[in-house]
Parts: structure tokens; C-alpha cells; sequence
């Protein structure tokens, strides 16, 4: 049988599915543990018992200093400023979005604007935001919004665009107006195909938000990742992005479940094109 | 009153003319079929009926009035696909077009008013046939019944004008049969004037009042595309079909090409042997 026609059983398939995760996992014991042999005191690659240590330090014990638990109080930060700039995204991503795509005089007027302001490299004006909105929340979450909110109005326009035009002429003949046809027809259609593309924004988002607190921050995943480098402390580094990408996993997933729920309809009539 | 007259009506797309010349007048409660090869830019007419496009010369004209810029409620139109919206439900669809005239501001209608709008849309659901599918979405249904919806949906604004755009072309035979059906007393029911765009001459003649021919008088490359289509049939339908009065269902002579083969009362395959054997 050729090779595309084979396909695994479920079991197998899960099977296979863990394989690489095992394999990092392995490769990295076998490293740490070549490198502790040589030097028990090596920072590199830390033995897990030292994660462990420093997951309870970071996540179960009080910091003597602050008297927080620097983990919670981090990662509060982080999503605070995450979900903030994600929810301007969104609201600038839904409106611009629908006007340039669904009205020609918009789309006109911002359209290729939109389209060159999203090819600047956000980073590139973190200086900026950070000498006219200063080093507090606003600057950071002003970083992702400009990072993302672009992409999600470009995203959106062209999903508008996809629409067929029947159906505008559709809602038309049946008496709707510019703002019905919107409310009625677009926007609904439209909040789906928005959680698509927000599902691929999330990596771009935590970029940003890390590269923010990285700068200039007093708090935050990112700012902490970048505060014991100073010390070598894998041990604390590699948990954290550990925990980074399992929150990102996570909204990932939650996005999916709520697109699957909130909008039944939309698989079926994705699929029927 | 409600006559459709088109005057000298041309169109034209990039330097290549399209339509030329089109005179017509469509009596109120008329079922003007148009037909022609495919390109002879019968939907292009049709686009100009529901002022999609406009025409570059000559005038439309509906009950004396001027065709309005953009497509309205007076004119209803069902296309062969993305007819229905697909985030609404069967009755979602229907309830949608009551619902865009009462509320102007939220394009909603709640409490008692969405009771009264929900009964009609499902009268008018059970009129075509989907009574039960109610909650369904379009995607789950066939696509006879996603036709069946639009009609429900168009008729529910109660046009004048129903357009249709080949809105059968895509489905089974035995499907199309019953939904000419449905079509038929669906005309004769309600004040409709009635224009479909159709490539299946079974389907214009079996449903119109009217059968008109779209083609163009001259087509050679090296024309340069400066000759269009126009009008070069115009059929009355015979015996004619009056709006308001379906005739007794008597049996047809021929049978249709979508119908069953008609028994001939034996099995065998030649019937001029029957009965006189020598």
C-alpha cells in the first residue's frame, strides 16, 4: 500500500503524537545528566529535581522579599496586559475590518493604508511608545494592539470580502440597510472567521508582550525570564516558558472550543463552501 | 399597474457589448421565462431587473416609476446558491426578513412581536414544504429544501417582483419536478410577476406564461465583441396560463424529460405488434 494510504489507529495515532515530546524529553536528560556528571554544580542544564525546587519556590512558596507568590503575581501581569491589548485588537479589528470590507468608500480611504501600517515592524516603535505613553501598562499593551490589530483588520476585510455577494443583495431585496446588513449578516457571519485569525495572533501577541517586559517592566512572565538570566537560573527560565506555552496551548484551545460552540453552524458551512 | 417595460436597453463591459437593443414589456402577474446560451448575458439582464447593475442606455421602468438605484424590497430574488444565510436557521431565514422591516435600529424582534413574526415565517415554511426543519441550519439541508427555504424567504417580504437566477439548475431532476410544483402554485397563490433565468427549455415551457430567447444575431471573433445579445424568441405559452387559475392537473401527451417513462401497457418492446398478430 502506498505510504499515503496508511493510516495509524487511533491508539497508535496517540502513541505517535507523544513520541517527539518523549524524545525532547529524554534528549534532554541525557544532556543534563553528561553535563551534571561532570560538573554536579553546572547551571545549563538543570536536573529536574532542581525544577521541581524551583516550581515550588516560584509557585508554592512566598517570596521572602515582596511577600507575593512571584509566579501567580507574574503571570496576572502578563494576562492582564495580554487580554487588554487583545480585546482593543479585537474591537479595532471587528470595526475597521468590517467598514473596509464591506464599504467601498472605506476600503478606498484605509484599505491600503491599513495594508502599508501593518507592515511596520512593531518592535521598531516600542521606543517611541515608550517616550510618549512612558514605561508604565498603556505603552505595553499598546505594543501588542499595534502588533496584532492590524493583522486582524486585514484579516477580517478579506474574510468580509469572501462573503458572497449574493447574500448582500440578498438582505438587500429583503429591506435591510447598510447598518442591518452589518448587525444582521456580516457581523455574525464575520466573529467565526475573526476567531481563526485571533487563534493565530496569539503567538505574535506573546512576542510582543514578552519583548515589552523584557525592556521595561516591574512584573510580568517575560520581565522575570529576563531578570534571573542574569543568574543563569534555567532552572527557573525553562518552567516559565514551560508555563508560557501552556497558557498560550490553553487560549488556543479555548478559542476553538468557543468558536465550535457559540457558532455551530459554522463547520458545516465552511465545509460546503 | 405593475407592468416591467424596457426600453432600448444596452450593456456593455469593458468595450465588449453584452446586451443590445432590449425592448420588452412584462404584464403584471406575468411568468417570463429567459432563456439562451450560456454567455448571452440573460443573467446580466436579470442583474439589471434587480438593479445590481445598471443599464448603460435605455429605461427600465416598474408601474411608470424609474427602477430604483439599488435592489429593494419590492423586488425578491432567489439565486442558484448563497441564496440563505448560513449562520441563521431554517426559520432564523424567514423570521430575518420581517424582522429587517419592523426593527430598523437592531434588525431584531423580541417578546410578543417575535411570537407573531416566528408564525408567520412558519406558515409560510409549511407553505413550501419545510414545516419541521424549523431549527435546522442550511447546510444541513438538500439542496431542494436550501431552494425551498429561499423561496420562503423571499416571498416573505412580499415582492412584487420575484427574480429567479437558474434557482433550479443545481438540483436531481425528480427534485426539480417537485419544486416546479411548489413554483407553479406558489404563482398562482400570490400577486407575483415573476422573471426566471433558466438554461433548461423544459423548465421555461413548462413553467412560464412566457418564453423569451436571448442570443446574438452575429458572433464571429472577428466582430470584436461590438454585437450583443438581444431578444430573437418571444413565445406565449400555449394554452395559456393565467395567474390565480391552475388548471385541473390533466394528463400530458409527452412526458416531460424530467418525468417517468410512461407505461405502455405491455412489457414488450415493440407495442406495434400488439393485438394484431396474424
Amino acid at each position: 500500500m502506498r505510504l499515503i494510504n496508511r493510516r495509524p489507529a487511533p491508539g497508535v495515532a496517540r502513541l505517535l503524537a507523544l513520541i517527539p515530546f518523549v524524545l525532547v524529553v529524554v534528549a534532554y536528560l541525557i544532556g543534563s545528566g553528561i553535563r551534571l556528571a561532570e560538573n554536579p554544580s553546572d547551571k545549563l542544564l538543570p536536573s529536574f529535581a532542581s525544577f521541581a525546587a524551583a516550581i515550588n519556590r516560584m509557585a508554592f512558596q512566598l517570596d521572602p522579599r515582596t511577600g507575593d507568590i512571584l509566579l501567580l503575581v507574574d503571570t496576572e501581569a502578563s494576562l492582564y496586559r495580554l487580554f487588554a491589548a487583545l480585546a482593543i485588537a479585537v474591537i479595532i479589528g471587528l470595526v475597521l475590518g468590517i467598514v473596509i470590507g464591506l464599504l467601498p468608500y472605506f476600503r478606498a480611504g484605509l484599505g491600503s493604508f491599513v495594508a502599508v501600517v501593518s507592515m511596520v515592524p512593531p518592535l521598531a516603535l516600542l521606543p517611541i511608545l515608550f517616550i510618549t505613553m512612558g514605561l508604565g501598562e498603556a505603552s505595553k499593551i499598546a505594543l501588542i494592539v499595534i502588533g496584532v490589530a492590524p493583522c486582524l483588520v486585514r484579516d477580517v476585510a478579506l474574510r468580509v470580502g469572501d462573503l458572497p455577494p449574493q447574500q448582500s443583495i440578498k438582505a438587500q431585496t429583503l429591506g435591510a440597510s447598510t447598518w442591518q446588513i452589518i448587525l444582521r449578516v456580516v457581523l455574525p457571519q464575520t466573529l467565526p472567521r475573526l476567531i481563526d485569525s485571533l487563534r493565530l495572533q496569539i503567538g505574535p501577541a506573546w512576542l510582543f508582550l514578552i519583548a515589552a517586559e523584557a525592556i521595561a517592566s516591574e512584573s510580568g512572565l517575560g520581565y522575570r525570564i529576563f531578570l534571573v538570566r542574569r543568574y543563569l537560573a534555567m532552572d527557573v527560565i525553562l518552567p516559565y516558558v514551560a508555563w508560557i506555552t501552556l497558557l498560550a496551548f490553553l487560549m488556543d484551545r479555548t478559542l476553538a472550543v468557543l468558536q465550535r460552540r457559540a457558532f455551530p453552524w459554522f463547520e458545516a458551512a465552511r465545509a460546503s463552501g | 399597474m405593475n407592468a416591467i417595460i424596457v426600453k432600448d436597453v444596452w450593456k456593455e463591459y469593458d468595450g465588449r457589448v453584452i446586451l443590445e437593443g432590449i425592448n420588452l414589456e412584462i404584464a403584471p402577474r406575468a411568468f417570463v421565462a429567459l432563456v439562451g446560451p450560456s454567455g448571452c448575458g440573460k443573467t446580466t439582464f436579470l442583474r439589471m431587473l434587480l438593479s445590481e447593475e445598471r443599464p448603460d442606455r435605455g429605461t427600465i421602468t416598474i408601474a411608470g416609476a424609474p427602477l430604483p438605484r439599488e435592489p429593494g424590497a419590492d423586488r425578491g430574488v432567489v439565486f442558484q446558491r448563497y441564496s440563505v444565510f448560513p449562520h441563521l436557521t431554517v426559520l432564523g431565514n424567514v423570521v430575518l426578513g420581517l424582522e429587517l422591516k419592523a426593527a430598523p435600529l437592531l434588525g431584531r424582534l423580541f417578546g410578543s412581536s417575535r411570537r407573531a413574526a416566528e408564525d408567520e415565517a412558519r406558515g409560510m415554511l409549511a407553505a413550501v414544504g419545510l414545516a419541521g426543519s424549523e431549527e435546522k441550519y442550511p447546510a444541513q439541508l438538500s439542496g431542494g429544501m436550501q431552494q425551498r427555504l429561499a423561496l420562503a424567504q423571499a416571498l416573505i417580504a412580499k415582492p412584487k417582483v420575484l427574480l429567479l437566477d437558474e434557482p433550479f439548475g443545481a438540483l436531481d431532476p425528480g427534485i426539480r419536478a417537485e419544486i416546479h410544483v411548489l413554483m407553479q402554485k406558489l404563482w398562482h397563490e400570490r400577486p407575483l410577476t415573476v422573471v426566471m433565468v433558466t438554461h433548461d427549455l423544459s423548465e421555461a415551457f413548462s413553467l412560464g406564461t412566457r418564453v423569451i430567447a436571448f442570443e446574438r444575431r452575429r458572433n464571429e471573433p472577428s466582430d470584436g465583441g461590438r454585437y450583443g445579445a438581444t431578444i430573437t424568441r418571444d413565445f406565449e405559452v400555449w394554452p395559456k396560463r393565467i395567474a390565480g387559475e391552475p388548471r385541473p392537473s390533466k394528463k400530458k401527451t409527452m412526458p416531460g424529460r424530467d418525468d417517468p417513462v410512461p407505461s405502455t401497457g405491455s412489457l414488450r418492446d415493440d407495442p406495434a405488434l400488439q393485438g394484431d398478430t396474424p
